[in-house]
């Protein structure tokens, strides 16, 4: 028996058209906003001092980065920027839901990418374009999906911490991709490591009037059939069950192993999926020591949305626009593009913080502590606040 | 003789006699509690008095535990006062309340299992440096006197036997000179025999002077053992009958009366209730239906030299052989720990046997996975209702369908078909009386009794033949215990039930026949009838008495 960290916010996932009582639906609802947002706004509102401080006007550096991120053409870069995120996400919302912490998304993403970039190039010559993208985006899946075969079986037969395991599986992957970039998948007409340059007419097609890839449309179909799978099928049902009561699904008879394996696998494909979308639509290669790390900045908009692959959809396009803005933004100013990460760190500090207060809310609490009300009470008065603790018994998750 | 440790505040214990003119050591006016929700100390008056027994009685929720808590300073009331010696006191640490001379025993031990007794019983002595050893062995050893027990301080926790583990509990709530003892449900966990020595314990801190305020929800306990008897329900206090009242009252005259001040005037007289008033064997005798003459069915499960591993620090079986016919309710007794979690895990394919061979309606299953035996009739009634029965964030109605995931007509191509579910949850939720808002509620959310009979919608329909009920009136009501025990009576028309429960008034009430489970195998058979509590009871610690001495000679 453990417990992991993250599971605090897992333990209060909303169950899509499921749990959804009647009564108060709409208040719910709206604390549910209210839980999601607060966290961005108060992030933007420290991050807007932290430029201050820096010397910087954040009002000039938020409106920049609202204007490199969405207005004009910029919006499609956004947009070409959300199609690996969207399906990192969705990948690890599968993996989490099911109480399975799949770590391994940096490896599972380069490996598939290093793979596409070094078969694209002959294939999408050899076969009809059509065909070649859909064995890319197949094989992209399938070594995703691969790469979780060594911490899936651990798991399911022998318990072992998937944190772990998928960490160390990603440090193996991580490396492997450069090795197949400087080896066997080098360009041998360039001297930098890296594999050969797609044709740009040989990339994925645009969505007729834009230049966005239909990597996009891939990555949206992906969360709608995700989301679907989640709230409508019985598979969904046996990972919820499995990730809020591993105990009771071996009670109720769900084939836990089975369902540790699967989860494991499509998460693994669809962050697979991602490598395809990004390099056939936007980079058409791949160069060596090249590692964006999605995943790491997914992570927490994965979880201001609950696990829910329909409701981050709107976060990956905040974090897009973000990105694609903030990197010019920055630029512009001076500052270093890690500004964005701190952004992303302050997002998950608020998130914290505004999840502790609306744990002590719903169990009918105030919103303050004790110790802060005590310190906010007027000189004057000397008597202490009575205690309004309820005892919380500590959430318990067993592995 | 007088305790260790007892100051000059301790009266003369030739006047502890209770009487109505003794200053009370601890007295609460007024307390009221309040959870979301729920008010769980409703305007309460109470007091004990040295050399005194008082019995709080009342059903699970009706604040029982709150009090206690208030008591020990693990919760501090809205609003009212506490009064220690007349003194008006705040408590809002255990530390506290130990100080004031409040000590606990709680139901479940707090004995940390890998220290040795003695060590156990110093952790609170944390001033200063030095540890005083043998200050403290020789305080143990008064306390051992006065107690009429033989603790060896050098055993470890763990190697204890329940009953004596509860023992080194009362030394460790008295070890700072308390002068008043909380037991919170102290013969739940206990064999009959243990029981027994309880009772002789209190008996003799009684005559020295004690308060005790002895917590139950079991009727005869609170009758043969309180002096004053004091109810509560739902949240408020009903009343005490004073110590008059209960020395000049017949028991069974005392028992109706307590039973209308739990259940209100109506409830007195519900004949079920007079079934477990006394839980003793002639009523059990009673209740079951006519015994050996009763023709049996086929046999519906079998256990031919079973063996399973165990888990952790929970025991495996070795050996069982074990059959249950249609139409019988065959139960199982033992001390928690024996082997139980690993018997019904073995039946119901939750753990792999490693030897033997289990058969339902005759064939082997050894092979089968849970949910295939699932499909076969065999339900089991999981002891851990939310360790393993609930899925807390989901729905009633989704937990009544946890074991029909995918099936027909519930699920149709894939998809789940809600209104169906709903439909049928909420017949379930009507036949089994669950009490919720709606079948959309969090099955989280329920209360314990609630939870039970979610279970056991899910477990009794959908063409049950053969159930494990494991401890299934665990911490339930007197109301939902009674509708429960019904329901395992009904399991004789046509279908087979094994019980295994640590409480044996409820398998002699319950069973045709018990079988007894000693460290991991069956060691003996007996008939419900007179004198079978104490045959059980004799097996039940026969080898766990073995292997103490055998610990003790080891060490």
């Amino acid at each position: 028996m453990s417990t992991v960290p993250g599971n605090e916010l897992l333990t209060e996932v909303e169950v899509p058209n499921r749990a959804g009582a009647r009564s108060g639906a709409v208040g719910k609802a709206i604390d549910t906003v209210i839980r999601s947002l607060v966290p961005v706004l108060l992030a933007l509102v420290a991050g807007g001092v932290l430029l201050l401080i820096l010397g910087h006007n954040p009002f000039a550096f938020y409106s920049s980065v609202w204007e490199h991120g969405a207005q004009n053409k910029a919006w499609q870069e956004s947009a070409k920027r959300m199609a690996p995120l969207l399906l990192i996400a969705v990948g690890l919302i599968v993996a989490f839901r099911a109480n399975i912490w799949n770590l391994g998304y940096n490896g599972q993403f380069l490996l598939s990418a290093a793979i596409i970039s070094g078969l694209a190039p002959s294939l999408v010559n050899d076969l009809p374009l059509g065909l070649a993208f859909l064995i890319l985006f197949l094989v992209a899946g399938a070594v995703g999906a691969i790469w979780t075969i060594v911490p899936a079986l651990l798991k399911a037969f022998y318990e072992t911490n998937e944190i772990i395991t998928t960490l160390m599986m990603s440090f193996i992957g991580v490396g492997l991709a450069q090795i197949l970039i400087k080896g066997p998948f080098q360009d041998p007409s360039v001297n930098i490591a890296q594999t050969k340059v797609l044709e740009l007419d040989k990339m994925l097609p645009h969505i007729p009037g834009t230049k966005v890839h239909v990597g996009v449309l891939v990555a949206l179909a992906a969360a709608v059939v995700v989301y679907l799978a989640i709230s409508r099928t019985s598979f969904g049902l046996k990972i919820d069950v499995l990730g809020a009561n591993p105990r009771a699904a071996r009670h109720v008879g769900i084939g836990v192993k089975q369902l540790i394996i699967t989860s494991f696998f499509i998460s693994g494909a669809l962050i697979g999926a991602a490598a395809a979308a990004d390099i056939l639509g936007v980079w058409g290669y791949i160069r060596a020591n090249w590692n964006p790390a999605y995943g790491d900045t997914v992570i927490p908009f994965v979880f201001l949305a609950r696990l829910n692959p329909l409701v981050v959809i709107p976060f990956i396009a905040f974090f897009a626009v973000l990105s694609t803005g903030g990197t010019l933004a920055t630029q512009e100013v001076g500052l270093p593009t890690d500004f964005l990460l701190v952004l992303v760190a302050l997002i998950l500090l608020f998130m914290t913080v505004i999840e502790f207060l609306g744990r002590r809310r719903s169990l009918g609490q105030s919103y303050l502590t004790t110790g802060l009300k005590d310190a906010l009470r007027p000189p004057g008065s000397k008597k202490k606040a009575p205690p309004t603790e309820v005892e919380e018994k500590p959430r318990e998750v067993v592995r | 003789m007088t305790r260790p440790d007892q100051g000059s505040s301790r009266r003369d214990p030739a006047a502890a006699a209770p009487s109505a003119r003794t200053a009370a050591v601890v007295e609460l006016q007024g307390i009221t509690k309040r959870f979301p929700g729920v008010l769980a100390n409703d305007d309460i008056s109470f007091d004990v008095r040295p050399g005194e027994v008082h019995s709080l009685l009342g059903e699970n929720g009706a604040g029982k535990s709150t009090l206690m808590a208030i008591l020990s300073g693990i919760q501090t009331p809205d609003s009212g006062e506490i009064r220690v010696d007349g003194t008006p006191v705040r408590i809002d640490s255990p530390r506290k309340a130990l100080d004031l001379g409040i000590g606990t025993v709680y139901q479940h031990s707090t004995l940390i299992p890998a220290l040795t007794v003695l060590e156990n019983l110093m952790l609170g002595d944390s001033t200063g440096l030095r540890l005083d050893a043998a200050g403290a062995r020789a305080r143990l050893e008064e306390f051992g006197a006065l107690l009429g027990v033989d603790v060896d301080p050098a055993a470890r926790a763990a190697d204890l036997a329940l009953g004596r583990q509860q023992q080194v509990e009362i030394i460790k709530a008295l070890w700072r000179g308390s002068r008043l003892l909380i037991l919170d449900e102290p013969t739940s966990m206990l064999t009959p025999q243990a029981v027994e020595e309880l009772y002789t314990v209190l008996g003799r801190l009684k005559a020295d002077g004690l308060a005790t305020i002895f917590i139950t929800h079991k009727l005869h306990e609170a009758v043969s053992l309180g002096d004053r008897i004091s109810v509560l329900r739902r949240g408020q206090m009903v009343g005490t009958l004073n110590a008059d009242a209960v020395g000049s009252t017949p028991p069974d005259k005392l028992e109706e009366i307590v039973i209308e001040m739990m259940f209100g005037a109506a409830a007195a007289d519900l004949s079920e209730v007079g079934e477990l008033r006394v839980g003793g064997v002639e009523e059990a005798d009673a209740a079951a239906p006519a015994g050996p003459a009763r023709v049996l069915g086929e046999p519906l499960l079998e256990l031919v030299g079973v063996a399973a591993p165990g888990v952790g620090t929970d025991p495996g079986i070795a050996d069982v052989d074990l059959v249950v016919h249609e139409g019988e309710v065959v139960g199982v007794a033992g001390v928690d720990g024996n082997g139980q979690r690993a018997l019904a895990e073995a039946i119901s394919g939750q753990r792999r046997a490693s030897g033997g061979e289990i058969r339902l309606f005759g064939a082997p299953v050894n092979r089968l996975s849970v949910l295939k035996r699932e499909k076969l009739g065999l339900r089991y009634l999981t002891d851990d209702r939310i360790g393993e029965g609930i899925v807390g964030n989901l729905s009633i109605a989704l937990n009544l369908f946890l074991k029909r995931i995918g099936q027909p007509p519930y699920w149709r191509y894939g998809s789940v078909r809600k209104r169906a579910i709903d439909a049928r949850a909420e017949e379930l939720c009507e036949q089994f009386d669950v009490r919720a808002p709606g079948v959309e509620t969090r099955a989280g959310t329920l209360s314990g009794g609630n939870m039970q009979k979610v279970l056991l919608a899910r477990e009794l329909s959908f063409g049950s033949k053969v159930v494990i009920f494991h401890k299934p009136t665990y911490g339930l009501d007197l109301k939902t215990t009674l509708a429960v025990r019904e329901m395992i009576r009904q399991m004789r028309d046509g279908k087979a039930a094994l019980v295994i429960s640590t409480d044996l008034d409820e398998l002699l009430e319950v069973s045709d026949r018990i079988v007894v489970l000693s460290r991991g195998r069956l060691v003996g058979e007996v008939a419900p009838g007179p004198g079978a509590a104490e045959e059980i009871g004799g097996l039940m610690i026969g080898d766990v008495s073995l292997s103490l001495a055998g610990a003790e000679s080891a060490a």
